[in-house]
């Protein structure tokens, strides 16, 4: 696909300065640049990458999916209740609960949207709340710690395949299937016709409201999985699970390059998008800044990164006058 | 814009509805002292659900809005503990709301960004901020007259114990009864109805848009410095986490209300009876022992419901075209 | 009707089709044959749009069938027109800016590749096909460019590429030329040939008579929504088409303008934007109709925003009425006593949720700051009785068809908007009224009782800054015809000099047009000595 001239620049500007964050601490306290640390960032940033992918195609689409912290840390308290329940449940079993759960919970949301044509961002808000709500009836508000749960899901953060931890992989299986979708299949480029223009898409015939759906069940699926990898990295889960991360989520995915107003976005910038805020996370404790500066650092970025990106593509008024200005004198044409 | 229209009857029937279910199977429901009790909390998330009412009514949101009241509740405390006496608390809130609104309305009107993802990222800003300067610590050790504000009764002010409206419900209601006179009966509200419509026309018309935007989200932060000032008061300590996850239930009451999310309709009656429906509802939930998780649960189904209900029934169609006279 | 060499593939039998109160289409009958290019005629108003939307499935007709060779048919679907291969074309194209011209060639039926179950999207297959397919249009950039970085010209042909690729049978061309340069309309008969000679059926919709008899065959003529008339163009003539088109002759529907142009209200000196226009200087007079004539994209609408105040980044010096008036926002500009109807009236000029009295009311609300004008509120306090005075009054005087001043202005026709809007402005008692394009997709009866408002305006002493497209409103209406072309004032003709010809030559930049400082015509007689 041919990239507009200016896009190209910008990811290369957030490598850049990823990058340069990177060198710049890593000068102040070499131990940032060792091998071990990167390993650290990258198993931390694995599950927000998983959750980044999948909210890709809803703001792709103009929309928002605020319930993905919700839907993760339900879907994340029903396997640990089933892994307690019944020991002899083997890994793909989990594996499935989890992408089900979540796809199920993300194609509730699907559904009150293209129904009722109701707006995602409001839609998102009550659902968040709801899931959120049940991990507190499924759970009687009891924590399931850490001798509870199950060793399955205990040891994925532990399990290597060629050295590599097994969340590495998992991220990396979606984050290939994404691009995927997204550059390879009708489906993914027609979300990107349809956050273009709306009513383009319309007239095209693309299936609006089996695409919407598509993309919320994809976010919400992606979410479950990423409370099986939640639960399964801090070995515990409770119902105040990963409260507020979505807003990280979407400031990762701001950060990318991925737009709030639909039709524009890509992969790579996502990704970039997490390894900024993975880099910044894991150099301030190296830095000596208190972590809690870390929500205030990410909503700062993400009001500069908006504030950017609107520069990018702000248009100047039509181009009507001729650039060479000789139509005055009358001219033919 | 009318004030009362089908659906906040619709409203005014489900409020009467809470209090007879509750009051016949709670005992002490009805009774005065929980009454006055139920609308403290209720009154100030009234409070900044005004201003966001008249945010959304104009096409845009605030989800910052809760956010704004700890940084200006941490700007009161700081004040204090700085020596300063109760009326410069009260500006340092009130300036601290007014700097917040600002930075909001700047990043909207002169950058031309969506509000939605502005007051995300201010969300965010502002609670870190009130992290980074508390950390785990709380302010505590605030004068009694905010105390009094903040649990007393109108009856303390005047001296007459009988009167025990509390005072945060008199000041909801006095709020109330400002910003309804101004979107309901002024040219002001109108062009606010106009811009939430349909902003391009309404700048085609003369109408100042992004000067009235950038002034509602002033006021927001100026309700959330009000909501502030009287929630430190009544719990009587600032914690990074205050009113944490408000700005969700001030969308619920907006939205309950009756004001469409894409603007241009709504009313600050029906604002006001959402707010009495979901604080006497959780007040008697709170009554029956349910976890505080379970109630944000239920408001959230609540927002999803009172928005899908309008468009399932048939009715719905009606009700559009009624309100729009 | 049918040509005795091919049978057509489409064929419309008693159509009609309403929207509320509004008749559209009262009957239409026409039959398409391959290989032939039907010109379908009529007014702004007659039912065209109408028409078109019905043959791509975006409205359904009412009464009437639809046969497309032979078998009756209903489109219920934008989808299944396209899937028969009807295809329009349409003057603002509609088309995914962020994706390139072969994506939005292919886009929804893309050539993929791969095993089932594993498909995936063929990348230089459709980019190949998509090229060849754009050569044969004559484009001249590639298949891979963001359609963001085209032309208007440039999206049509990927538009007709579109169809070509899509196995078309019926190509509908909408007002195709209204943007395009002289060389680029001539490109364009060639693509039309094209398609002629594929065998397709051309449904080609225009009002530029040249246009008619360069490429069409046959002709049907829509009036107020039926179909009044057909034959092939090699028999027909200009004056008769006119006459099938108007339903009387022409001078009944243009008022006649009494008023004589009086002192100058305002001065318009080096009115000029980075990009949209530059150096504009003109003078309006009292009682003056002043149109601005030229192509769609000629820089007009802007112009006239800057005036208002909607353009930040314009520049030049306004006087009215002797004084210097800094214009940098609406306000400025209504406060001088002007007034803008817009040319989009659905997203510029009201609000459709809105009722007709909230309408009319919108610009009033604070009332003018010239004295002596009404107001509409006690400062800030809304007056519910002068409101609803101010719209039964305006109801009345501009003969608004609505149930009432309640019903929201969605409800009422497209002339009866028009009609609201400019109520919006007549309410502030203005100065000078800017119309931009006041009869665009208006019916007939509309349109006249806007010339008559045109009319009794200027009788009244406002000026009137008419922008149009269409040639015969601004040849029978303006005092005075100023021609833009690409940003820059290239003509300004006085009415007695007024040639068609000239006006669309100096619009189209054909021939060297007179320069705008020296040439201006001054008309022979008692005006001269107010020609400054």
């Amino acid at each position: 696909m041919t990239r507009a001239p200016l896009r190209v620049p910008r990811e290369a500007l957030l490598a850049l300065i990823v990058l340069g964050i990177v060198l710049a601490v890593g000068a102040r306290a070499p131990v940032f640049l060792t091998l071990r640390n990167a390993l650290d960032v990258g198993n931390d940033s694995a599950i927000l990458v998983v959750l980044v992918m999948g909210q890709i195609p809803v703001l792709l689409t103009r929309g928002v999916d605020l319930s993905v912290a919700s839907n993760l840390a339900l879907t994340g308290m029903l396997c640990a209740l089933a892994g307690k329940a019944w020991p002899g449940l083997p890994l793909p079993a989990f594996l499935l609960m989890a992408v089900g759960i979540g796809a199920l919970l993300g194609a509730a949301n699907g559904w009150l949207i293209t129904r009722f044509f109701l707006p995602s961002i409001v839609v998102t808000l009550g659902t968040m709340s709801i899931y959120r709500g049940a991990i507190f009836v499924a759970s009687g508000g009891a924590w399931v710690s850490d001798q509870d749960i199950h060793p399955l899901i205990k040891g994925l953060p532990r399990d290597t395949l060629l050295g590599l931890p097994a969340p590495w992989w998992v991220a990396a299986a979606v984050v290939a299937g994404m691009a995927w979708l997204l550059r390879w299949r009708r489906e993914g480029r027609e979300l990107y016709a349809y956050g273009g223009n709306a009513v383009a898409a319309n007239y095209a015939g693309i299936p609006i409201r089996g695409r919407l759906t598509m993309a919320y069940t994809i976010s919400g699926a992606l979410a479950g999985l990423a409370g099986l990898l939640w639960v399964g990295r801090y070995s515990i889960a409770f119902t105040e699970l990963a409260s507020g991360y979505e807003l990280t989520v979407i400031a990762a995915c701001v950060i990318g390059g991925v737009s709030i107003g639909g039709g524009v976005g890509t992969v790579g910038g996502a990704l970039l998008g997490v390894l900024f805020i993975g880099v910044i996370n894991a150099a301030l404790p190296v830095i000596q800044v208190s972590p809690f500066w870390q929500q205030a650092i990410a909503g700062f970025v993400i009001l500069v990164s908006v504030m950017l990106n609107s520069r990018a593509q702000r248009q100047a008024g039509r181009q009507i006058l001729e650039r060479d200005g000789g139509l005055a004198q009358g001219g033919t044409t | 814009m009318k004030a009362l229209d089908t659906w906040e009857r619709v409203l005014i029937a489900l409020v009467a509805l809470v209090y007879l279910g509750f009051g016949l199977t709670i005992h002490g429901f009805l009774a005065p002292f929980a009454i006055a009790d139920s609308t403290t909390n209720m009154s100030e998330k009234g409070i900044i659900a005004l201003a966001m009412a008249l945010l959304v009514v104009a096409g845009e949101i605030d989800l910052s809005i809760a956010a704004t009241m700890g940084i200006c509740s941490l700007a009161m405390g700081m004040a204090m503990r700085a020596g300063a006496g109760l009326p410069q608390m009260l500006l340092a809130a009130g300036a601290a709301g007014i700097a917040c609104g600002a930075l909001n309305g700047w990043l909207v009107t002169r950058w031309q960004l969506p509000s939605i993802v502005v007051t995300i990222g201010t969300l965010s800003l502002y609670r870190g901020l009130a992290q980074v300067v508390l950390g785990d610590q709380a302010i505590t050790g605030y004068p009694e007259r905010l105390s009094t504000w903040g649990n007393g009764t109108l009856g303390d002010l005047v001296d007459r114990p009988g009167l025990i409206v509390p005072i945060e419900f008199g000041v909801w209601l006095v709020a109330a009864a400002a910003v309804g006179l101004l979107l309901h009966l002024t040219v002001h509200g109108r062009r606010i109805y106009a811009i939430g419509a349909n902003r391009i026309a309404a700048r085609f018309s003369g109408i100042s848009v992004d000067r009235y935007r950038f002034a509602l989200f002033v006021f927001s932060g100026l309700m959330a410095a009000l909501a502030a000032v009287l929630l430190t008061g009544r719990i009587g300590s600032t914690r990074p986490n205050l009113a944490l996850g408000w700005e969700l239930e001030a969308v619920t009451i907006v939205i309950l209300g009756g004001v469409a999310i894409e603007g241009g309709r709504g009313s600050i009656v029906g604002t006001v009876l959402a707010a009495v429906l979901l604080g006497s509802f959780t007040f008697g939930l709170g009554m029956l022992n349910v976890s505080g998780i379970v109630m944000a649960m239920i408001v959230g189904a609540l927002l999803v419901v009172s928005m899908v209900l309008p468009r399932w029934l048939k009715y719905g169609a009606l009700l559009r075209r009624v309100r729009v006279a | 009707m049918t040509s005795k060499t091919h049978s057509p593939v489409l064929t419309l039998r008693g159509l009609h089709k309403r929207f509320g109160p509004t008749h559209a289409l009262r009957g239409v009958d026409l039959d398409l044959v391959p290989g032939e290019v039907l010109a379908l005629i009529g007014e702004n108003g007659a039912g065209k749009s109408t028409l078109v939307k019905i043959l791509t499935g975006v409205y359904r007709p009412d009464e009437g069938e639809i046969r497309l060779d032979g078998e009756r048919r209903r489109f219920d679907r934008a989808q299944q027109a396209q899937e028969l291969g009807v295809i329009a074309v349409h003057q603002e194209t509609v088309m995914f800016d962020e994706l390139s011209a072969a994506e939005n060639i292919f886009i929804g039926r893309q050539p993929m590749r791969g095993f089932p179950g594993l498909r995936y999207i063929d990348w230089p297959r459709m980019n190949r096909e998509a090229q060849q397919v754009l050569d044969r249009v004559g484009a001249r950039f590639a298949a891979t460019t963001l359609v963001r970085d085209l032309s208007l010209a440039q999206r049509h042909l990927i538009e007709i590429a579109r169809a070509l690729s899509q196995q078309a049978r019926v190509v509908i061309l909408d007002e195709p030329t209204a943007a395009l340069s002289q060389s680029e309309i001539r490109d364009f008969y060639g693509i039309v040939r094209g398609l002629k000679a594929a065998g397709i059926a051309v449904l080609f919709i225009t009002h530029k008579f040249d246009e008619l008899f360069a490429v069409c065959d046959r002709y049907v003529v829509l009036r107020d929504g039926a179909s009044v008339g057909h034959g092939t163009m090699s028999e027909a003539d200009e004056p008769g088409l006119v006459k099938l088109m108007a339903g009387r002759t022409i001078d009944k529907i243009y008022p006649s303008i009494a008023s004589v142009p009086g002192e100058v209200v305002m001065q318009v000196r080096g009115l000029s934007h980075p990009t949209e226009f530059d150096g504009l200087n003109f003078d309006l007079r009292r009682g003056e109709i002043l149109g601005f004539y030229g192509l769609v994209g000629a820089g007009r609408s802007e112009a006239m925003l800057a005036l208002m105040g909607l353009n930040p980044a314009a520049t030049g010096e306004i006087t009215i009425e002797g004084r210097r008036i800094a214009i940098r926002e609406p306000a400025d500009a209504i406060a001088a006593g002007l007034a803008y109807v817009p040319e989009e009236r659905q997203r510029q000029g009201g609000i459709q949720q809105f009722s007709v009295r909230h309408n009319m009311s919108l610009a009033a609300l604070a009332g003018p700051r010239r004295p002596g004008a009404g107001r509409l509120s006690a400062g800030a306090w809304l007056s519910a009785r002068r409101e609803s005075a101010l719209a039964e009054r305006m109801i009345e005087r501009l003969a608004i068809k609505t149930e009432s001043q309640h019903t929201p202005l969605s409800g009422l026709s497209g002339g009866n908007q028009q009609k609201v809007v400019i109520a919006k402005w007549l309410g502030l008692d203005p100065r000078i009224v800017i119309l931009d394009e006041p009869t665009k997709g208006i019916d007939v009866g509309a349109k006249q009782a806007v010339y008559q408002l045109i009319a009794e305006m200027v009788a009244q002493g406002l000026a009137v800054i008419l922008v149009s497209s269409e040639l015969p409103e601004v040849t029978h209406l303006a005092h005075r015809v100023i021609v833009m072309r690409r940003g820059r004032q290239v003509a300004e003709f006085a009415h007695e000099h007024i040639d068609a010809e000239a006006v669309v030559a100096a619009a189209s930049g054909l021939q060297p047009a007179p320069s705008p400082g020296g040439g201006r015509i001054v008309p022979p007689g008692p005006l001269a000595e107010l020609a400054a």
